[in-house]
């Protein structure tokens, strides 16, 4: 597996060390763990990062849990758990293809990547459809302004308030068993749904960000396997990768039943 | 830092040692059907309120399913375990976080109890 490594030409220490052992390393061992150690430290920050909006939704639920109740009727459950079992059948791919990595098996790993990028994919594409039906009702907090800013009438201001769409708002309700609401009432629950849909994007938003850049470091991670840049004793970019996917994962595993499946 | 960490020796010969343990491929499909079984209970029991036991059913469901996709996927159960506590170290201080932040939540909760009486 050294053969074709373009650090091949630089001079090998005398012998002692493998080519792609960088020369602050004693051994392939030192520099695996070091990369892993690195990689779990980084991780920590990861959670450390999401763990601000996990507690922005403790509080806000513990104060307010009706603002959870109304807001999950407008959420999409079946394309939520669809992208849940997506993600985790990456996941696993995405395991697979580390072992495959250890074990040599080239062609393996060039196809197991590739599937946990499509994976990866369609979890983005079924995270666009739900968005686009969120769009669609007026109900993305702030859209007035977006929509505003791409329009091509910047003569007046626009509204700011929360505006969805009055009469879906009142049908979803009411399928839900909220039924005979008065204006009033009808108000309040779309302030409600405004908090709530605040939190349902920051959350699932900040988690697309971290699916789309996982996406982009398997492509860059694929094209190294397609170039034979892997084996049982450099597998190390496929591991550091699949850690990351891996935490990706397991934090979406958290965020499916806290903002879905709310009875 | 494993176990089999080689000695110098090895490692400068291209060594026949494996960096890092390589997971049966049984054990991997496994816990991905295991993966799956307890996705599908968390969804259909969503259908069911539990009343306050709601939030609890959710997070332990949630919480087995993270801790088998962190003990094999990402390897935990088989490396050392210092990468285990890095991790615990970070749930931890979410743990902190919460609770700290919780304690004054119970301010509000004449509120939430008026809400309650209102919608039953």
């Amino acid at each position: 597996m050294t053969e074709s490594h373009p650090s091949d030409e630089k001079p090998n220490d005398g012998g002692c060390k493998a080519p792609h052992v960088a020369h602050h390393f004693d051994s392939a061992q030192q520099q695996y763990d070091s990369a892993k150690l690195g990689m779990w430290i980084f991780l920590l920050t990861e959670v450390l990062f999401f763990s601000g909006l996990f507690c922005f939704y403790a509080v806000y639920r513990a104060n307010n849990p009706q603002v959870f109740v109304d807001g999950h009727h407008f959420l999409n459950t079946p394309l939520g758990a669809f992208n849940t079992v997506v993600l985790i059948f990456s996941s696993l791919t995405m395991a697979l293809a580390v072992r495959a990595a250890q074990l040599d098996r080239n062609r393996s790993v060039v196809c197991l990547l590739a599937v946990t990028i499509l994976c990866g994919l369609t979890f983005m594409v079924v995270k666009g459809v739900e968005y686009k039906q969120k769009w669609d009702h007026h109900m993305v907090p702030g859209q007035t302004r977006i929509a505003h800013w791409f329009s091509d009438e910047n003569t007046q201001s626009p509204p700011k308030k929360f505006q969805p769409d009055v009469q879906y708002v009142r049908e979803h309700l009411e399928e839900a068993g909220h039924a005979d609401l008065d204006d009033e009432e009808l108000a309040q629950r779309i302030d409600n749904l405004r908090s709530y849909m605040g939190i349902y994007f920051a959350l699932t938003g900040l988690h697309a960000l971290h699916v789309i850049i996982g996406v982009g470091v398997l492509c860059v991670v694929l094209i190294m396997a397609i170039r034979g840049r892997f084996g049982s004793h450099r597998f190390t970019p496929v591991d550091m990768t699949g850690l990351y996917w891996h935490l990706v994962d397991l934090i979406w595993i958290y965020v499916f039943p806290l903002l879905y499946l709310i009875p | 830092m494993n176990n089999s960490s080689p000695s110098p020796q090895s490692a400068s010969s291209g060594s026949d040692a494996a960096l890092a343990h390589v997971v049966d491929i049984r054990v991997l499909l496994g816990v991905f059907a295991v993966l799956m079984v307890l996705t599908t209970i968390t969804v259909s029991v969503s259908y069911f309120d539990f009343g306050a036991l709601n939030l609890f059913v959710a997070i332990s469901v949630a919480t087995m399913k993270a801790a088998l996709v962190a003990l094999y996927f990402m390897h935990l159960r088989y490396d050392n375990l210092f990468y285990a506590f890095v991790l615990l170290v970070g749930v931890a201080f979410l743990g902190l976080f919460l609770s700290i932040t919780m304690l004054d939540s119970v301010e509000y909760h004449p509120g939430v109890e008026a809400w309650q009486e209102r919608t039953q």
